[in-house]
């Protein structure tokens, strides 16, 4: 039962083959064997999710289910969630439970799922491996002496372990994609505005986008379709209507015209990674698409832009933890200032104090210029070479990661390492891109990621490409030993 | 640009972040590291360039002045670390 | 030496708005600790900001008022800096596009002259909320202070002046004229009492005829006129003196104690605080064309200048007097219904006159008169019409003010009618004549030139036997014609 797709289980709870009772209570058992093993889930929401199963079922009878009614989720811990416990992998908020939902959480309450906790993270998403949480590290299903990516590596590891069969993401610079590619599974990044930020955790705002994680482009195509909306209440929220994603899934792939960016083919990918990147472009000129060779001549400059930019703006939205009106609050503050310095000092780890640093000097007087500014610029630049291609070809293709899951500490005390993870991945954030990453291959046993870029809003054609090379090979069903 | 454990304290206080000793040195090499990554930047030609502070063109949508919002203090009181008489309370500020 | 003083002012005004600029929280005055700020003034997690149209409609209204550039395309920035007051630690603000750019504002001085001071520009912003010092909160032995962030995101706007004026005067006048342009738009409530305008003063001095600025300090938080004046005089004094002594200013912010009458330094702000300001990435730019403008442009409500103008014309008052009741829009509008409903020039006096004392002397606003326009309308056209005297009026203005109805009403229960009745006059006269045989020789004895003194006499006895009603100048008319009739 836990092989199944969201597809599946859709179309078993329509059918009456099986409960939504009956999967729920199976993921939960299974949780409770396997997770302590790869420590996926910070919260497991199991009586709720039982409470909310059976009402499921209910409604399912009386013939009035809405698409994802009974079907179970898990959501990554960084959206509120009202009443329980939101923790964005971080000591400040290990007792901050919300008295509101995300609006991500609202949809899929709406769509009728069922939530069976909320998944491990970096601390406040700055990350690319899950090394950072407060609640520890996330082991790779595929090989437990390895990472799962990051920061969203709680909601992949979950997914390739089988322990649920859809997750929520976010992803800054890479944080739904990387760990896809990492743990095996497909997940996508929609264009910036497309999914609502309202009671997601900040990290940084202009960068920031909520997006579907599961084990098939169909299945991110169906969670697509509960989690995108016009939000009011976010400003950056786009106003614009909300197609149904799976209904161009099986458009045919002839004439498609696929852009290969030269600059992500060169030094630093890991040769088993290229060659499992080149031999699915095979498959998609097999199926009739044209590969083109592109240049995004400013690709260099996306990981240092992204490094002024993404923490300067987290200097700012994590000002507000501060311990006065929720979270961690230092013991006995004698005065306002060791009241400030002592809860950051203790409740934030050391991944995002770094970060908040080096954005508050990006940001400082006589700084500002040379750096803050000067990346704002190198974005429009960034922007500027996708908009030039795209006008060329349709979508754009590589590697999502430079290399398969690398073991933990390997990056050890070197940040700069670590951020090169996110080298091919980083970009799209920066120009507000959507982006997605599908199995293509494994190395060493442990799986490659194909990435897909698209133009503004051009996610069903994504979903379509990965759909269409997940009808010709098996890479997404390939399961780690043990967990079939 | 090269930092010093001085510029590192003067940014600890500004974002208020208590660095204990033991790890300022480690916290100073470290983003000497990420500054020298993101000096990379000086090298782009940005002249004439506007700087892009969102990634769409989309503007600003404005609210009606309506009041939407109803009085939850208990709810948001009850998750906080220190309230007495519907007052958040910190340490006396003396201005 | 001769020093002249350079001041500029930063003037917060609230906006009257229902919401906050960026929630959909009550802004209304008075309410219970904490009871209207929502999830998004609490600065919760995840929470996102989306603007108040009507701040921004208030804000070109007032840039329009000033004859000030409204910018077409605006944004907001964040202003970094930690207090408990401001829960996202960093101010939603506006710094390299404000709303409104250059204008300027006219006033006009006591010995006439005018002088136009220019705006540099005016933002819109967010309030933060208070801090509560009092009360004995405790925690482990530590004295606490309470945060109530109620306050927090109601919509300011910022007013930035150049240093153009150059004493207490002029920056009284200034602070006066915007009060009453934001009044008058109705965009402020203008209850200074209660925080609706908070004003900053830049104060400087240098040697008269200098064109350098000395260095300059900043006096926070003044919230009345009359603090405001004496701020600027203690400072003035300060800074002179330090210098005369071989002292230098320190550039500093400065609160100013209006019960003690003392300033002094703020101890923890600034120092040298780096806010730190960038783009708001929640926000996006502010875009109106020129339609939305012109359409605003169209709407605004008369401006104290025009009303002024307006009431010399419409009403024959003098420029003094029109510039008094035009100024604040709560007051042109009393004037104006109870010039309506009797006499224009009465009605001025009686509102600048014993009205105003009044209520200076139980501090109160025109908004809270016990009398209103209407009544004092009706008490003034019986005064008018002869029915009372004006010292009778004093009377039922008295009653009026102390709750005892309209002036018709009280006229009537208490009997003020004036006696005007030709017969009774004649009457009085003669009663007072046949019983006053000394004074009525005496006064035919007198030289014309100590006669009309003489009359006080009788009129006093008239009043008397009249109860004061009998109406002064028949008598007086009567009087004489009887006699000089015996002459």
């Amino acid at each position: 039962m836990h092989n199944k797709t969201l597809a599946e289980i859709i179309a078993g709870l329509n059918s009456g083959a099986f409960s939504s009772v009956e999967i729920t209570s199976h993921l939960l058992n299974r949780i409770r064997q396997l997770d302590p093993q790869y420590n996926s889930f910070i919260t497991v929401t199991a009586e709720a999710a039982l409470a909310s199963a059976e009402a499921a079922d209910r409604q399912r009878a009386s013939g009035n289910a809405p698409l994802f009614c009974g079907v179970p989720i898990a959501h990554k811990d960084i959206f509120c969630t009202n009443g329980v416990r939101t923790s964005c992998g971080s000591k400040m908020l290990n007792n901050f439970v919300p008295p509101y939902d995300a609006t991500v959480v609202e949809n899929f309450a709406r769509a009728g799922a069922v939530i069976l906790g909320k998944t491990n993270m970096d601390e406040f998403a700055m990350g690319s491996s899950n090394e950072t949480s407060y609640y520890g590290p996330v082991k790779n299903p595929w090989n437990i002496h390895c990472v799962p990516g990051g920061s969203s590596g709680g909601s992949a590891a979950a997914l390739a372990a089988r322990l649920t069969p859809g997750a929520t993401a976010t992803d800054t610079g890479g944080s739904i994609r990387q760990p896809a590619a990492l743990c095996g599974v497909t997940g996508l990044k929609p264009t910036y505005g497309r999914v609502s930020r309202w009671g997601m955790i900040a990290f940084a705002s202009s960068l920031d986008q909520a997006g579907p994680m599961a084990r098939t482009a169909e299945d991110c195509a169906l969670m697509l379709n509960a989690m995108a909306s016009f939000d009011p209440k976010d400003s950056t929220s786009i106003d614009r209507e909300v197609p149904d994603y799976t209904a161009d899934l099986n458009q045919p792939l002839s004439g498609l015209k696929i852009g290969i960016p030269k600059e992500y083919f060169g030094e630093g990918l890991n040769p088993g990674t290229e060659q499992a990147v080149r031999e699915a472009l095979t498959e998609y000129e097999k199926q009739g698409a044209t590969l083109v060779e592109i240049s995004l001549p400013h690709s260099h400059l996306a990981v240092p832009a992204y490094y002024v930019i993404a923490p300067a703006e987290a200097s700012a939205n994590l000002s507000r933890f501060d311990g006065v009106r929720y979270g961690y609050r230092c013991e006995d503050p004698k005065d306002l200032r060791d009241l400030y310095m002592r809860t950051r000092g203790e409740g934030f780890g050391d991944e995002v104090k770094r970060r908040i640093l080096v954005g508050a000097y990006c940001l400082s007087a006589g700084y500002y210029d040379a750096y803050y500014r000067k990346a704002q610029q190198v974005r429009r630049l960034i922007k500027q070479d996708f908009v030039d291609a795209f006008a060329t070809v349709d979508v754009i293709m590589g590697p999502t990661s430079p290399s398969p899951a690398f073991a933990f500490g390997a990056k050890g005390d070197d940040p700069v390492a670590m951020y090169l993870e996110d080298v091919y991945t980083i970009a799209t954030n920066l120009a507000g891109l959507p982006g997605m990453s599908l199995p293509c291959g494994l190395v060493d046993n442990k799986p490659v990621g194909l990435q897909i870029i698209g133009d503004y809003f051009d996610e069903g054609l994504m979903l379509n490409a990965a759909h269409q090379f997940q009808r010709a090979t098996n890479w997404h069903q390939r399961t780690p030993e043990g967990l079939e | 640009m090269t930092i010093e454990r001085a510029d590192i304290e003067k940014l600890a206080e500004l974002a208020r972040i208590e660095l204990n000793d033991a790890t300022i040195t480690e916290t100073t090499r470290s983003i000497a590291d990420v500054l020298a990554l993101v000096d990379q930047l000086q090298a782009a030609n940005t002249e004439g360039v506007t700087p892009m502070a969102h990634p769409t063109d989309a503007i600003q949508r404005l609210r009606p002045d309506v009041v939407t919002e109803t009085n939850q203090r208990e709810a948001f009181q009850a998750i906080a670390p220190a309230v007495e008489g519907g007052l958040y309370l910190v340490p006396k500020v003396i201005d | 030496m001769q020093w002249e003083t350079v001041i500029g002012l930063e003037v917060h005004v609230q906006l009257a708005t229902q919401s906050k600029i960026f929630s959909g929280a009550s802004t209304a005055f008075g309410a219970e600790p904490n009871t209207q700020a929502c999830a998004i003034d609490l600065a919760m997690p995840g929470t996102l900001p989306v603007p108040n149209e009507q701040a921004f409609r208030d804000a070109i209204m007032f840039g329009l008022a000033i004859d000030a550039d409204i910018a077409r395309t605006s944004m907001f920035e964040r202003k970094n800096y930690f207090y408990p007051d401001l829960p996202k630690a960093y101010q939603t603000t506006q710094l390299e596009k404000p709303i409104v750019g250059r204008g300027h504002v006219d006033i006009e001085l006591a010995d006439g002259s005018k002088k136009s001071i220019r705006i540099h520009h005016a933002h819109l912003e967010e309030d933060a909320g208070k801090s509560l010092h009092e009360g004995s909160f405790e925690i482990h032995g530590h004295g606490m202070t309470g945060i109530d962030l109620n306050r927090a995101g109601t919509p300011l706007i910022e007013i930035v002046s150049e240093p153009d004026m150059r004493n207490a005067e002029e920056a009284v006048a200034f602070a006066r004229k915007l009060h009453s342009i934001v009044t008058s738009l109705g965009i402020c409530d203008g209850n200074m009492s209660q925080g609706s305008m908070r004003f900053d003063v830049n104060i400087s001095v240098r040697p008269k005829g200098s064109d350098t600025l000395g260095t300059r300090t900043e006096t926070k938080n003044l919230n009345s006129f009359k603090f405001m004046e004496d701020a600027i005089a203690l400072e003035v004094e300060r800074q002179i003196d330090l210098i005369e002594d071989g002292g230098k200013v320190i550039q500093e912010t400065r609160l100013y104690n209006g019960d003690t009458k003392q300033a002094r330094a703020m101890r923890s702000k600034e120092e040298a605080n780096d806010y730190r300001y960038f783009p708001c990435p929640d926000l996006l730019p502010i875009v109106f064309d020129d339609d939305y403008i012109e359409q605003i442009r169209q709407s605004l409500p008369e401006l104290p200048d025009a009303r002024r103008d307006r009431f010399i014309e419409q009403y024959g008052l003098s420029r003094y007097d029109a510039n008094s009741l035009s100024g604040d829009a709560a007051i042109a509008q009393f004037f104006q219904t109870a010039a309506a409903g009797s006499d224009a020039k009465l009605a001025a006096n009686w509102i600048m006159g014993e009205l105003s004392a009044r209520l200076n002397a139980e501090d109160r606003d025109i908004q809270d008169s016990p009398v209103s326009a209407e009544q004092l309308a009706g008490m003034i056209a019986r005064l008018k019409d002869g029915t009372i005297s004006s010292k009778m009026a004093k009377q039922v203005f008295d009653a009026m003010w102390n709750g005892e109805g309209d002036a018709d009403g009280i006229i009537e229960a208490r009997g003020l009618k004036q006696v005007s009745d030709s017969g009774a006059i004649e009457a009085l006269v003669d009663d007072v004549i046949a019983n006053s045989p000394q004074q009525v020789d005496n006064y035919r004895n007198a030289d014309d030139a100590k006669r009309p003194k003489m009359l006080g006499y009788f009129v006093g006895q008239i009043m008397k036997a009249s109860k004061g009603q009998a109406n002064p100048q028949q008598v007086n008319d009567v009087l004489l014609e009887k006699l000089n009739a015996l002459l």
